[in-house]
């Protein structure tokens, strides 16, 4: 039972992260018709957001103390972060907290990269094929990622979340285990809480504002919409900013997870894809629910247990559920009729 | 009615003819381009037998599929395996890789043809990637994981040992009756087998089976409605593209018995898809000229370093020479990929027919001025 537990524990982060990538995949599908390979690409760059932020607020006064020497004879260099120096303790905790912090740059980087790649590409291609679509953004896709190994290097860069939820969390004995049965890293839980938030943020963003509700209708018919005389192409440039913003705050807070390096992307966007296509094309329920499902089922593929009966079904399991749902549910878990379908 | 004069079989067997010659005389041509030699013009014949393949089922038919490494990586296997039980003979290698790519293939696109649109690309990919994966970990005693698999002196090799060629000085070449296939014989072996996947590909799009295919991609629907049912065709141009590959996957292995499992993953795919959409998805030529254009770039790009780039601009003054060798440095050796990717972009921008709608446009064109804006002959035909 306890290894029930913690094995579902374990996929939630990483179906968080499906999800999160899955929702922006699904809202740019829904609103612009348009299949974005380059998604995984705008989550690794919020990641790369977050190496940035680091390393810039990390950049370091050196003085030289004479007073002082090294074994090795030389006057002592005290190397201090320029932020301690000017800001004292606050800065001493804005570099603990260097992740949390860096998604404060995250938002409008995202922003801005969303908008420019929506107005500079994606939209020359709203009537373009599927694969014309394809193809086009996993050429940008490939560019990006091209462009973040010239300038950081192709070795992963690890980041630490902050001190004080460095540790694990005993969360066995919250629900009545013993102790040190559930044992499970704070940030993973904080992973999963944050992508539960952003969800519910962009639910309710989508159900209970006026600009949600007018990008509902456009979804749904966006010729009648645009009878109306709202701008429905604006409103979806927006939404795809915004898918952005939701990929990137993805990749920012999973670093302390997975050090980030130049083909993350590529490999979760390849992921995510098949977690759309299960969830079903258009539907953002089925997005964020097949997410978490195949995080989960992922966990519990790479337990020892299941591994000695089915050796290397952890490498495979989500394409094979992948393959499956498709065959029995052509439409995914929740896609409605109609959609991707030619 | 152009479109029909020209597709006569005089004017195919003329063009298969002009091919022919172009392809073996390819040592000659090739030597003010700096690429005539073996190793880079064995990758040509084999890359366009890979793209000229992918191009029966997604040219034709229009079914994008991102997991045709896969069928490489099959031939790959197949080939060594068959060098190491049987000896180093490439035709039962060939013969073996296309048979086992062909019925991977069939399995394949049983289930993925179930499917359309994305949902086709996203089963295939993920079939790809299945394959990919376990080639890595529960295969590993088949494929020899990442180290890869390769022929050693100890194996087998029955066949070898029953003509009294088993025992081999140094390393282990395939051998088609005592001419290794290296250097240029590799070439010329590759060459064939390439002009025999040519004219077979002539054949396939001027059949009616050809036909059917087109039919499918441009209006299946209406097909379906006619009472036809089009899943055999496609399927059966599913296995054809997926012999096709696993062919060029044996012939990779026989100028270089070695096989490895990043052969089959989903950029080695996508690699595919661009040689044919640069060419031109759906005709004939493109995706041989796609294949040749991409492999010799990334053997010029991947060469270059920051030593070639300050004698190449060295004529520059200083500064500005500083400049561009920085900007141009991204572009090349490590940074081939990021050309890639900008390339990838700009035809499916700008060209999304491929180079040869775009000289064909040209074409168009230059004829339409010389009549003084007579009739339209830039009409894409999608059989040519």
């Amino acid at each position: 039972m306890d290894a029930i537990l913690l094995q579902i524990l374990n996929g939630l982060d990483k179906g968080g992260a499906y999800a999160l990538i899955a929702l922006g995949l699904t809202l740019v599908f829904g609103t612009l018709g348009v299949v974005n390979f380059a998604h995984g690409a705008l989550f690794m760059l919020g990641a790369f957001c977050a190496v940035s932020f680091n390393q810039l607020i990390g950049l370091e006064k050196v003085t030289v103390d004479p007073t002082q020497m090294t074994p090795w004879g030389t006057p002592l260099e005290i190397r201090v972060p320029m932020i301690e120096d000017w800001l004292g303790a606050t800065g001493t905790f804005i570099l603990d907290y260097s992740v949390p912090f860096s998604i404060l740059m995250a938002i409008p980087v995202m922003i801005i990269v969303g908008l420019i790649m929506e107005r500079g590409l994606i939209q020359f291609f709203y009537r373009r094929t599927h694969a014309e679509q394809i193809l086009v953004t996993f050429g940008l896709a490939i560019v990006l990622q091209e462009l973040i190994k010239t300038w950081f290097g192709a070795n992963p860069i690890p980041q630490v979340p902050p001190d004080t939820v460095r540790g694990a969390a005993d969360v066995g004995t919250l629900i009545g285990f013993e102790a040190g049965q559930i044992v499970y890293p704070y940030w993973r839980l904080i992973y999963f809480l944050f992508s539960a938030l952003i969800i519910g943020g962009v639910f309710a963003f989508l159900q209970l504002t006026t600009f949600g509700m007018v990008v509902r209708a456009g979804m749904a018919d966006r010729e009648t919409v645009g009878l109306f005389g709202i701008d429905i192409e604006r409103r979806f440039t927006i939404v795809f900013g915004l898918a952005a913003v939701v990929a990137g705050l993805a990749g920012v807070m999973y670093t302390p997870i997975l050090p980030p390096d130049y083909h993350m992307g590529m490999d979760f966007l390849v992921l995510s894809f098949v977690v759309v296509v299960v969830g079903g094309m258009g539907s953002l329920p089925g997005a964020v629910a097949a997410g978490f499902l195949l995080g989960v089922l992922q966990s519990f593929a790479s337990m020892t247990e299941v591994k000695s009966v089915l050796p290397g079904i952890d490498q495979i399991i989500i394409y094979l559920v992948a393959v499956i749902i498709l065959l029995v549910r052509p439409r995914g878990l929740m896609g409605r009729k109609g959609v991707m379908e030619s | 009615m152009t479109a029909i004069k020209r597709e006569t079989a005089r004017g195919d067997l003329v063009r298969f003819a002009a091919f022919t010659v172009v392809i073996l005389t390819m040592p000659l041509w090739l030597v003010p381009f700096g690429a005539a030699y073996p190793d880079l013009m064995q990758k040509f014949a084999i890359y366009g037998l890979f793209a000229i393949g992918f191009n029966i089922l997604f040219g034709l038919t229009g079914y994008l599929s991102f997991g045709h490494a896969a069928f490489l990586g099959v031939g790959s296997y197949t080939a060594v395996w068959s060098f190491k039980l049987l000896g180093m003979n490439p035709l039962p290698a060939i013969g073996l890789a296309i048979l086992l790519a062909g019925a991977f293939a069939w399995v394949i696109g049983f289930v993925s043809l179930r499917r359309t649109g994305i949902y086709f690309s996203i089963l295939t990919l993920a079939f790809a990637q299945m394959s990919y994966n376990l080639a890595y970990s529960v295969l590993t005693p088949i494929t020899n994981g990442e180290t890869g698999l390769r022929v050693l002196n100890s194996d087998p090799r029955v066949l070898d040992h029953m003509i009294g060629a088993g025992e081999v000085e140094g390393s282990l070449v395939a051998t088609l009756f005592g001419v290794e296939m290296n250097g240029l014989p590799g070439f010329y072996f590759c060459a064939v087998w390439l002009l025999i996947g040519m004219f077979v590909s002539f054949k396939i799009f001027r059949s009616p089976f050809g036909l059917m295919l087109q039919a499918i991609k441009s209006n299946q629907n209406r097909l379906n409605y006619t009472g036809i049912n089009t899943r055999p065709y496609a399927l059966t141009a599913f296995v054809i593209s997926g012999m096709y590959a696993g062919l060029a996957g044996a012939l990779l292995c026989v100028t270089d018995p070695l096989a490895g499992a990043e052969r089959m993953q989903w950029t080695a795919s996508g690699e595919v898809v661009l040689m044919t959409i640069l060419g031109g998805a759906g005709t004939l030529l493109g995706p041989m000229l796609g294949a040749g254009i991409i492999k010799y770039s990334e053997n010029i790009f991947s060469a270059f370093n920051e030593q070639t780039l300050h004698q190449i601009f060295g004529v520059l003054p200083d500064g500005v020479e500083g400049a561009v060798v920085s900007v141009a440095g991204l572009f090349v050796g490590e940074g081939w990929h990021l050309t890639l990717g900008l390339l990838f972009m700009l035809i499916v921008i700008f060209l999304p027919g491929g180079l040869i709608e775009g000289g064909r446009r040209i074409a168009g064109a230059l004829s339409r001025s010389r009549k003084g804006g007579g009739i339209d002959h830039a009409h894409p035909q999608a059989a040519e």
